[in-house]
């Protein structure tokens, strides 16, 4: 019902749109000179760290969760192109080509259109895309203050919630900031899985926010996710060597996450040149459950899965003088799992607890991250960033040196 | 599904609450800049309402769309920006986000300044290693009298075409601020008189209307490159330039870090003059009429001391 609702209105409000424009060809595009704008985002590290499997007890890893390899390592070298198709549309698409194990692969990150011309407050966006959910989701990585994602973001959403379908955004026509949306997708992204409609996936977000004076500004946000499907494949504990993959799946699963986001952002006077300041803080909580089947080699095993899972990390970051920054981040999740009608063949019920990745510690995961980044203008950042995660089982260090260049169309100043 | 239909809930009763409390008269403007703001209230006066996006101490380029900016966008009936990319890093994002066909490139919603005026220091090719540059010219038009009686007209043009039945108030408050302005303006070439000639090192390329037209020239510029700060080493290159021709005055906005241009005038003894730039960049420039007489005020002073 919901879907069909969020569908038809869609349907409805792109017939609407008027279609007159006002002199046209008059006036440049801004931001557009190049019609269409186009940029590269060039992106490469250097990592030191001990373990280059990113293991959290509790969860299992799905979509783009990971570390970096060791050494040196490309990142998201992407393009993003994007421009008004006419006076009713824009588009957009943005496709990192990755480099990793000596192979090139590109990926179809973000390819959408959006309405320009509903008015009403109102946009429709139809293709693949961030969410909206949360506040760093919909955030391209090199937009990020930390080299690398939230924990929370890897654990539940596998990096970020990004899939196909539509969405509707509605901005209030209130003097304060009220912006309501709505996402139907294919859900069969993580955390969500195949199904058999290939439209699960469902996603509603509200975001509020103002100014507090001149010099201060908030958002707050509140979103929830659901989706279900027949199967989902998920990463579980590998080993490398001669044993045979690990086949981890769960079966017949629900997925329901809901989130609430906070940002403030400071400047003297509202002048972010010199000095600024920026905190954000990110609560998440998944239910999920499912059927899950283990096998690896000759082991396998069967059980029903329910878990309650959350995370939350909290940053600041200080501008102290012009190009320069420095950041301090802190990460923690924590799960609860049930397993029930367990039954396996060469394998108890520890085991396959730390196989699949359900086994949680006694000790909840956290994460200590520091960084500081110089930015001699809006198109190139270097940055320098130490973490300590301690997963519960053992602790990890990483250290990493890391460059992010934009070359072309000016960047997005968003919020 | 229960739950679901809770969830629900919420957006479509903010949705039936907010529809209710609708009915505005005036026509919103959100101006990207004091100055067209303050342009906008000198047009439009009782009839419209007016909210600038930035104040005289912040920089127009260094801005996000944050929510407050969004939920003005959402309701504005005219956007009144400079352009020449000097907002684009937020308006076109501001724009794509509030959802209002109205102020949409291309409607009379969307007015940009810098469009209606040839501008100064046009560039053929651009490179970003020239710094913060804009191809399309020097966007800080709004300090040539000249220039800005011409976006006057065109602002008012616009305002007859979004508030129809109010076009002749629009075209006599325009013809009174006509009046008022050219009579200022041949008030300040008077006193501007004594101006001519000298010299300037100026931060930024802010000045550049203002000076073309008082006839000053500019022997220098504090930034290295547009856009990016005074380096210690292209300081010492000015301090020699000012050896061989010492400067009338060292030029900063009051929302300019002035570290760079106060070791300059202590070193080379050349007055450092903080102008307000825009409208309220100080308690004296309130509005169009006293910005520019402030800004020659402060100049003047410094000629006179002399």
């Amino acid at each position: 019902m919901f879907r069909t609702t969020v569908l038809l209105l869609s349907l409805a409000g792109l017939s609407a749109m008027p279609g007159f424009l006002y002199a046209q060809g008059m006036g440049k595009i801004a931001g557009n000179e190049f019609n269409p704008a186009v940029s590269l985002i060039l992106e490469g590290r250097y990592t030191d760290l001990d373990n280059s499997e990113l293991e959290l007890p509790g969860f299992q890893p799905g979509g783009e969760a990971g570390l970096p390899e060791k050494g040196f390592s490309m990142g998201h070298n992407e393009l993003v192109i994007s421009a008004n198709v006419d006076d009713k549309f824009y588009g957009q698409l943005t496709a990192p080509i990755l480099y990793e194990n000596n192979e090139t692969t590109i990926e179809l990150e973000e390819a959408f259109m959006e309405t320009l011309g509903l008015g009403h407050g109102a946009t429709v966006r139809g293709g693949k895309f961030y969410s909206g959910i949360g506040y760093l989701n919909a955030v391209h990585d090199h937009a990020h203050d930390f080299a690398d994602r939230p924990l929370v973001y890897d654990a539940l959403v596998g990096g970020h919630l990004n899939d196909t379908g539509v969405q509707l955004r509605w901005v209030a026509p209130t003097a304060w900031y009220l912006n309501l949306g709505a996402e139907v997708t294919t859900g069969s992204e993580f955390p969500g899985g195949e199904n058999e409609d290939n439209n699960n996936g469902m996603a509603l977000f509200a975001k509020t926010g103002g100014d507090i004076s001149v010099s201060a500004s908030w958002q707050l946000g509140v979103s929830y996710y659901s989706t279900e499907f027949a199967s989902r494949e998920a990463g579980g504990h590998a080993h490398g060597g001669e044993t045979a993959e690990a086949d981890n799946e769960l079966l017949d699963g629900e997925v329901d996450m809901a989130g609430i986001d906070f940002v403030y952002k400071w400047a003297p006077n509202g002048n972010s040149r010199q000095t600024n300041f920026k905190f954000q803080a990110e609560y998440f909580v998944r239910d999920e459950d499912g059927h899950s089947e283990f096998t690896e080699g000759s082991d396998s095993a069967t059980a029903d899965y329910t878990g309650e899972q959350t995370g939350f990390y909290m940053q600041g970051v200080y501008q102290f003088m012009p190009a320069w920054r420095v950041g301090l981040r802190y990460d923690r999740l924590e799960a609860d799992n049930t397993i029930t009608n367990f039954s396996g063949t060469n394998i108890d019920q520890e085991e396959y607890l730390e196989e699949s990745g359900l086994g949680s510690e006694a000790k909840d995961p956290e994460r200590y991250s520091v960084m500081v980044d110089y930015s001699p203008s809006h198109f190139s950042l270097l940055r320098l960033q130490y973490s300590e995660l301690d997963n519960g089982r053992e602790k990890n260090d990483m250290l990493m040196l890391q460059y992010i260049m934009s070359l072309g169309a000016h960047g997005a100043h968003r919020y | 599904m229960n739950k679901r239909n809770r969830l629900l809930s919420v957006p479509l009763f903010a949705l039936l609450s907010v529809m209710a409390g609708q009915g505005v008269a005036k026509v919103d403007i959100l101006a990207c800049e004091p100055e067209w703001a303050a342009l906008a209230e000198e047009l439009g006066r009782d009839r419209v309402s007016v909210v600038s996006a930035t104040t005289a101490y912040q920089d127009p380029h260094h801005i996000e769309a944050r929510p407050s900016l969004i939920a003005r966008a959402r309701n504005a009936d005219l956007v009144t920006c400079t352009g020449a990319e000097l907002e684009v890093g937020w308006l076109p994002l501001l724009l794509r986000q509030s959802g209002n066909t109205r102020i949409q490139q291309g409607k009379p919603g969307y007015f940009l300044a810098s469009e209606q005026v040839p501008l100064l220091e046009t560039l053929e090719k651009v490179d970003r290693s020239m710094g913060d540059i804009h191809a399309a010219g020097n966007p800080h038009v709004h300090l040539d009298p000249y220039r800005l009686l011409d976006i006057a007209e065109a602002l008012t043009q616009r305002l007859k075409t979004i508030d129809e039945s109010n076009r002749q108030y629009y075209q006599d408050n325009f013809d009174r601020f006509a009046d008022q302005w050219q009579a200022a303006i041949k008030e300040w070439e008077r006193k501007a008189e004594e101006l001519r000639g000298k010299k300037a090192i100026v931060q930024h390329r802010s000045w550049s209307y203002l000076l073309t037209w008082l006839g000053i020239d500019v022997l220098a510029d504090l930034e290295p490159r547009p856009g990016l700060p005074p380096t210690s080493g292209h300081l010492a290159k000015l301090l020699e330039t000012t050896e061989k021709t010492p400067p009338d005055f060292i030029l900063i906005a009051s929302y300019q870090n002035d570290r760079g241009a106060q070791w300059l005038a202590r070193r080379s003894e050349a007055p450092l003059v903080s102008l307000p730039y825009t409208v309220g960049g100080n308690e004296r420039a309130q509005d169009l009429f006293s910005l520019y007489n402030n800004t020659l005020e402060l100049l003047l002073a410094e000629i006179e001391d002399d």
